[in-house]
């Protein structure tokens, strides 16, 4: 164990013992995101950097208090990118509260979330253990798949040290194309072009506009732009389209309206809620900015086939996240009760008593 | 026990004694909620389950369940639940490692009656599947829609979906496409108390922990999968493959490492040795060189256009990184009859020897060639032959050890031989399985991938779902008991290693 390790270890063992909570904290940016937090902060930033990143292997070994902008610049230089194009919210954003926040951005529907990416992590648990699962080869299955247990867990888990996530090489060529339509037809035609050998990226509908990013190789792209038509967009342009969604900073997500977050099958019929929306992941994510109440905008959800979680809002008294079944509750507790026994890492921020 | 022990489930510490079971009463409350035909006890009829696709392990169970609806699956593990049976579950028994094995007192639950496909839906991409469907069949049945599910592991005309899940298995095509867990929505199971559980759902996340990743490569552990809905992928276009020949393995493992670097991604990238290119080529007639030390196989798909741009980089990396010859597939029967040699390894390996023992270690692209040349003195150390198939893009390797299991000493040779390659490619900073899974063979090598508090999470983790740990006893996951027995037959220079750590 290096010094902040063992530090940490400590840390993790006291607040065991007298069963007080450690709030355990990146870059802050995603603070807004989950429930309530409470405790002690456990700064991650004290333990940072590239551990390995050998591009034959496209295998990024990282230390989980490693600014993401660090990690992403680091592999922009070897013409290499996370294939999952994460939101950053800010730019003290951490590798680890990336992993752990497992939230995605528009490339997701096309290349995978973060846990498709990830393959081994190293982490204390809440009895101060140091434990590594997985590995940095693409393929593993010697144990229980922890390190994507970790993904999205929201650091109720353990703390990240380190984890191992495969990258992509940078794409060729894209080309972003526009379309005026309704986002009924939208929704149909993203799941058409989902459906054909196209080299689709990413998606959104907002305000009677869809837009599509292509990307691969040259020849596919020119090739997907002429057979779809539409108006191309300028690089720069497309760039902040993107990164205006990715980032959230685009008009329809400023504002005080709570901002939800359903996850829907792709071909779902319209969420019918009042409010504004936009639609992302070839119509799997609907963003929708509304004051109806909780209770209702879950029950939609629900009878779409999917679930919604109050993003952003003042009021997470209703619950952050979709309210799960009982089986799956407990096998939620009993999780949590494995991996930290005293309920001291991050109580609270996924759901009220995990 | 010690404070670390005391939260541990029994089975953590070692393995249980089952031999006290209530068979009669076991019996009689099956046949309470099976059909005649779904139930077998008589050990000629439990015959063909004794083994899976590892068949140096048999064992015939106390009965053979094969229920045809979920119910009848959720009835039969609450009766093992109460009796304290254990269950393991069987998809279409082609696993490798021993995972469907037969526990003595156990109940065998086959899946293959529950075989339907449920449902596809063509606009969203999905098909709502049982677990006793083949992973072939998928891509069969929607076909006519333009699309088929990737993963495709060489067993596909066989294996169940179910036990694809239960392996995370993997295919030629998965360096592009992503392995079993990239393409699973949802899965319905049920776990050994007999509730039913639903885990992802028909959008791209669920809420909460991510129980679907835990789910795959769980070889049956945590609960019973009764219901899969898969992603289903747009046929390419077109697909070309070149076949690079090299008069050097270490030289083609750099040229592996140099066609990704040159930031491409196959849709397959295979390597087979000059001896499996000679086993299939009698068998196959693939037409491949027989002078080459090894060759490559290295496939792209999408759009004609972009077919043509990236199998003419790819042609670029082999020639610079010293492919003695490189062809590229003139038609579809031509790049057919390049996959069919190397799909046909694993049968070649039987045509050339009376039984051959599969590994399947990952490690990093990079020591692929320190592998191999490890694997050659490895030979002569215990007199057996090995030839070499493997998934090169993504650093799976599948020695294939031949030996004959009738000459007295051959099998524990090759067992040790085996036990080598797995203690290297841990060493070599990879893993012991890459996609056939621990089951009963790899579960010593378990003891040497991961430290003690490791494992007791493992064990923890199982019992978050199955807290009397009797869904497939004593796999996967070694006893600490287990492992301290594997410890004292390991000393080294009189030393055991972690003297730190209690023995059990
Ligand atoms: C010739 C040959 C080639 C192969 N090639 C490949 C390859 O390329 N890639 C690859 O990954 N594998 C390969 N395999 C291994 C094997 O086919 C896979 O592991 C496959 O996924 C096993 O599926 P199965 O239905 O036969 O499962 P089984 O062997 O019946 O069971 C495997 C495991 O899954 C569990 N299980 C099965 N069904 C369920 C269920 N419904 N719920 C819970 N647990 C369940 C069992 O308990 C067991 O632990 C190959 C095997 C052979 C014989």
């Amino acid at each position: 164990m290096t010094d902040v390790e063992q530090t940490w270890a400590e840390q993790i063992r006291e607040a065991a013992a007298s069963k007080t909570p450690l709030r355990i904290r990146g870059g802050g940016s995603k603070d807004f995101y989950g429930q309530p937090l409470a405790g002690t902060v456990l700064d991650a930033r004290a333990h940072r950097g590239v551990i390995s990143h050998e591009p034959t292997e496209l295998v990024v070994k990282v230390r989980a208090g490693t600014p993401l902008a660090e990690l992403e610049a680091a592999l922009l230089a070897e013409g290499q990118m996370l294939g999952f194009e994460p939101p950053h919210f800010g730019p003290d954003a951490t590798v680890g509260g990336c992993v752990a926040a497992g939230l995605s951005g528009p490339r997701r529907a096309t290349a995978g979330a973060v846990r498709d990416f990830m393959l081994g992590v190293t982490l204390l648990d809440g009895r101060g253990n140091r434990l590594h699962f997985g590995g940095e080869v693409m393929k593993n299955v010697a144990g229980y798949d922890v390190a994507r247990l970790m993904t999205g867990s929201l650091g109720t888990l353990g703390v990240l040290l380190d984890v191992s996530i495969k990258v992509l090489p940078l794409p060729v060529a894209e080309a972003t194309l526009r379309f005026e339509m309704d986002a009924l037809e939208a929704v149909a035609q993203m799941n058409r072009w989902g459906g054909q050998p196209l080299p689709v990226s990413a998606t959104s509908w907002m305000a009677g506009v869809l837009t599509v990013r292509l990307s691969g190789a040259e020849a596919a792209v020119t090739a997907a732009c002429a057979r779809l038509g539409g108006d191309r967009l300028s690089e720069q342009a497309a760039r902040a389209h993107w990164q205006g969604l990715r980032e959230q900073s685009q008009g329809f997500f400023g504002g005080e309206a709570p901002l939800w977050r359903l996850s829907v099958p792709s071909v779902a019929e319209a969420t019918g809620l009042a409010g504004s929306q936009l639609i992302e992941w070839g119509g799997a994510q609907r963003w929708v900015r509304t004051e109806q109440d909780a209770a209702s905008v879950r029950a939609r959800a629900a009878v779409l086939g999917g679930h919604a979680t109050l993003f952003r809002g003042a009021d997470k008294s209703v619950g952050a996240f979709h309210p799960l079944p009982p089986a799956l509750r407990s096998i939620h507790q009993r999780l949590k009760h494995s991996f930290d026994p005293d309920g001291i890492l991050n109580p609270g921020r996924l759901y009220d008593g995990l | 026990m010690t404070a670390a022990t005391a939260s541990l489930p029994e089975n953590a510490l070692r393995e249980v004694d089952y031999s006290q079971v209530d068979v009669a009463r076991l019996i009689g409350e099956l046949r309470a909620v099976l059909p005649p035909v779904a139930l077998l006890h008589d050990s000629e009829d439990m015959r063909p389950y004794e083994c899976d696709g590892l068949s140096i392990y048999r064992q015939v169970p106390l009965a053979v369940v094969l229920p045809g609806t979920e119910a009848e699956v959720a009835a039969v593990l609450k009766i093992c639940h109460s009796v304290g049976v254990p269950v393991v579950a069987r998809g279409a028994g082609t696993g490798l490692s021993g995972g469907a094995l037969p526990h003595a007192h156990g109940v065998l639950l086959s899946l293959a009656r529950m075989n339907k496909i449920l449902n596809i839906d063509p606009l969203a991409r999905t098909a709502v599947v049982q677990p006793g469907v083949r992973n072939l069949r998928i891509s069969e049945e929607v076909a006519p829609h333009g699309l088929y599910y990737a993963p495709d592991p060489s067993s596909q005309i066989a294996c169940s979906i179910g036990g694809n899940v239960a392996e995370n298995a993997g295919g030629v095509h998965c360096l592009k496409y992503g392995l079993t867990v990239h393409n699973v929505l949802r899965i319905r199971g049920v776990t050994i108390d007999g509730e039913v559980v639903e885990i992802g759902n028909h959008g791209l996340d669920a809420p909460g922990y991510d129980l679907l990743a835990l789910m795959h490569g769980s070889e049956g552990m945590l609960a019973v999968v009764t219901e899969i809905t898969v992603k289903l992928t747009p046929k390419p276009q077109f697909a070309q493959c070149v076949l690079a020949a090299f008069d050097d393995v270490i030289k083609a493992g750099e040229a592996v490492a140099a066609v990704i670097a040159a930031g491409i991604i196959p849709a397959g990238l295979e390597m087979m040795d000059q001896p499996a290119t000679a086993a299939v080529e009698s068998f196959v007639h693939a037409g491949y060189p027989l002078d080459a030390a090894a060759i490559l196989l290295c496939e792209s798909d999408g759009t004609p256009e972009e077919v043509a741009e990236e199998i003419q980089r790819m042609c670029a990396v082999l020639e610079s990184h010293g492919a003695t010859e490189v062809r590229i597939s003139r038609d579809e029967a031509e790049r057919m009859r390049f996959w069919a040699g190397r799909k046909a390894a694993f049968p070649a390996a039987g045509r050339i020897s009376a039984d051959y023992y599969c590994m399947d270690g990952t490690i990093p692209r990079k020591r692929l060639g320190e592998m191999l040349t490890a694997i050659q003195g490895m030979e002569k150390t215990y007199s057996l032959r090995c030839i070499n198939v493997f998934h090169a893009g993504d650093g799976n390797m599948h020695p294939l050890i031949l030996f004959d299991a009738n000459v007295p000493g051959e099998l524990e040779r090759a067992e040790e031989f085996g036990a080598a390659i797995l203690d290297l490619s841990v060493d070599l900073g990879g893993t012991i399985t890459g996609e056939h899974g621990v089951g009963i063979e790899k579960i010593n090598q378990m003891c040497r991938q991961f430290n003690v508090a490791e494992r007791q999470t493992f064990f923890r983790v199982k019992a978050a779902f199955d807290p009397k740990g009797l869904l497939n006893p004593g796999k996967a996951i070694p006893s600490m008991n287990r492992c301290a027995e594997f410890g004292r037959m390991h000393v080294q220079g009189g030393q055991v290693p972690h003297p730190e750590i209690e023995r059990f």
